[in-house]
């Protein structure tokens, strides 16, 4: 093997043994596992967000729209169809595919800001949706009367409720499912096909590629994973709120891809370990976090707008 | 009945001059800069609160005169110090560079004035009812139409027939042809940027008369304002200013039928002229999109 493939390597087995025994190793340094679960689930989002943003170029402001119809699906299925946490993730995964996907068909020939600007509408729809209709969804007050079910598997069950560690250890592979998905589809010759046209998309159009279909289809895939995410995030908290459809968690999933660096795959788990656990800990010891946060996005746009991993990158190519 | 109709679609009527206004800045903004400025909403704020800080020295009037230029000078320090430094970049860095701006507007806001409400009330002259049948009409609510409409009208007439206004128009369809042609871009872009967020900061003061003041006062006006954009069509004054009467009009109304979808509404009118029309009412193929 070449050294670079060590590398490779040395790197991927740091990154996966970190997330193994982040139970372990976290509350050395005052973290408690619950975080843990909740920096995969977010991490997962911000994946799911830089997988049409860093890779197709594509830039949606209103991702949280499928994140929080997961959430929501997720909910409704536990408290009024099925009490159990795999049909619960599936319920919410599909809810908020399909619907992301068929208006997805209404915006993909929009490019630019005037996407962005679209995607942030719709995604207010569904805030405007949860908040209004109270009867079905709690209103303002969030969805609540839902637990997280332990898994059966006949001779046995897995406790996911009591046990945080067990229900992290059930994030973990859920999440490791989903970025496997992912890391494949960007190897195939459709992910080559969407950097094509997220560096050049007239050229991508010249050579025949139907570049609005691809589009499509990358937007659609990334709701699907968004919304899987969006139902661990139900599954994490036992409950769910309108705030999971706000334009402000479609910022955070972006500034967490940027933060990273969105042209690299592990880029937005980064930005999400370090969003995560910095908002968690500046809200802990003052109230002006927002202001914190926003200096941040700030500093983070004038000066390294490609995140953290792409600064390494960099440093390393020079 | 008709009284009730009567009475939301007046409703309508000012809530949509509310969203023009902003729009119409947010418009501007966007069509010459490619920026969506996120923080809008944060500028309406700061142009309420100052208004009623400098109340209790310069009077309604005063305030209501002095507090929008003083935004827009804020406005113009961010665009100088921040902003600028984007233009040409990925829309994606100027978007979050605003988001970030709000949240640092609305912390500040709040440590300043404080988290709590804050009363601002109208002169005697403009708070009264015009006629005891129509009790909704207030004298005040009249003048901020007026006062609106006074105002979008004269940008209307500066853009069409002042030098820098022509400029300005042109930039929005082609910026390069504007600079090769000798016009300072940078000044032009600067001031076109101060305007959007004077009338920003006027629509804060007029909000302030009517719902008192609050730090999040302009997060319900923000997303509207986009509305009130595609709606119109990007790239389009006078689409923007018909899609915000539009959209207020139509959640004034529905407001008579179903109460709790006058929200949503507008977010319907939005998918269909996207179905429909995808540029927009009055937005011209191409522009931005």
């Amino acid at each position: 093997m070449k050294p670079q493939q060590h590398r490779r390597l040395a790197i991927l087995a740091a990154v996966w043994g970190g997330l193994i025994f982040a139970p372990y190793w976290m509350p050395l340094f005052g973290g408690y596992t619950a975080l843990g679960s909740r920096v995969l689930v977010l991490g997962l989002g911000a994946m799911s967000l830089n997988f049409l943003l860093g890779f197709t170029g594509v830039l949606s402001f209103g991702h949280a729209a499928w994140f929080g119809l997961g959430a929501y699906g997720a909910g409704f299925c536990l408290k009024w169809a099925a009490l159990s946490s795999p049909l619960a993730i599936l319920a919410g995964t599909l809810a908020g595919g399909i619907v992301g996907g068929l208006l997805g068909a209404l915006l993909v020939r929009r490019r630019g800001v005037y996407f962005a600007m679209v995607t942030i509408a719709f995604g207010q729809v569904f805030y405007y949706i949860a908040f209004q209709w109270s009867s079905v969804t709690g209103g303002d007050d969030g969805l609540r009367g839902f637990e997280r079910q332990p898994l059966d598997f006949r001779l046995f069950q897995i406790d996911l409720l009591h046990n945080d560690a067990y229900f992290y250890y059930f994030v973990l592979i859920c999440f490791a499912a989903a970025i496997a998905v992912m890391a494949f589809m960007l190897r195939s010759p459709f992910g080559r096909t969407m950097i094509a046209i997220r560096e050049n998309e007239r050229r991508a159009r010249f050579l025949g590629i139907p570049v609005e279909f691809h589009i499509w289809v990358a937007f659609t895939l990334s709701c699907f994973f968004m919304a899987f995410a969006g139902a661990l995030y139900a599954l994490l908290n036992n409950f769910v709120d309108p705030r999971v459809f706000h334009y402000s968690l479609s910022g955070d999933f972006v500034i967490m891809a940027v933060m990273g660096g969105m042209r690299t795959f592990w880029g937005p788990l980064l930005g999400a370990i370090v969003f995560v656990v910095l908002q968690d800990y500046i809200s802990s010891i003052t109230i002006n976090w927002m202001s914190f946060i926003g200096v941040l996005v700030v500093l983070i746009v004038l000066f390294f707008p490609r995140g953290i991993l792409g600064l390494m990158r960099q440093g390393r190519a020079a | 009945m008709l009284q009730l109709t009567f009475f939301n679609v007046t409703n309508g009527l000012i809530i949509g001059a509310f969203y023009a206004l902003m729009a119409i800045g947010l418009s501007l903004i966007l069509n010459l800069s490619g920026i969506i400025n996120f923080a809008h909403g944060g500028f309406l704020v700061i142009g309420g609160y100052l208004a009623y800080t400098l109340r209790p020295y310069l009077g309604f009037w005063g305030a209501l005169l002095v507090a929008p230029f003083l935004t827009a000078i804020i406005g113009l320090a961010v665009e100088r110090l921040l902003i600028r430094r984007l233009y040409g970049r990925d829309p994606l860095y100027s978007l979050l560079l605003t988001f970030g701006l709000a949240f640092i507007i609305e912390d500040g806001t709040r440590q300043i004035w404080g988290a709590n409400g804050l009363p601002f009330s109208v002169p005697e002259a403009l708070s009264s009812a015009l006629s005891s049948e129509f009790f909704f009409i207030t004298g005040y609510r009249m003048f901020m139409v007026a006062m609106i409409a006074a105002v979008v009208a004269l940008l209307f007439v500066l853009l069409r027939h002042t030098r820098i206004g022509v400029r300005i128009r042109a930039g929005t369809l082609d910026l390069e042809t504007v600079a090769a042609l000798g016009v300072n871009v940078r000044a032009l872009r600067s001031l076109n940027f101060a305007v959007g967020i004077f009338l920003a900061g006027l629509a804060g003061v007029l909000a302030a008369g009517q719902l008192g003041l609050e730090p999040t006062m302009g997060d319900g006006l923000l997303m509207p304002s986009f509305i009130a954009i595609i709606v119109g069509g990007v790239g389009s004054l006078t689409g923007t200013l018909l899609g915000g009467l539009l959209i207020g009009v139509a959640s004034g109304l529905t407001a008579v039928i179903f109460p709790s979808a006058s929200e949503a509404v507008i977010y319907v009118m939005m998918a269909i002229v996207l179905l429909v029309r995808p540029r927009g009412l009055l937005g011209e193929e191409g522009m931005l999109t």
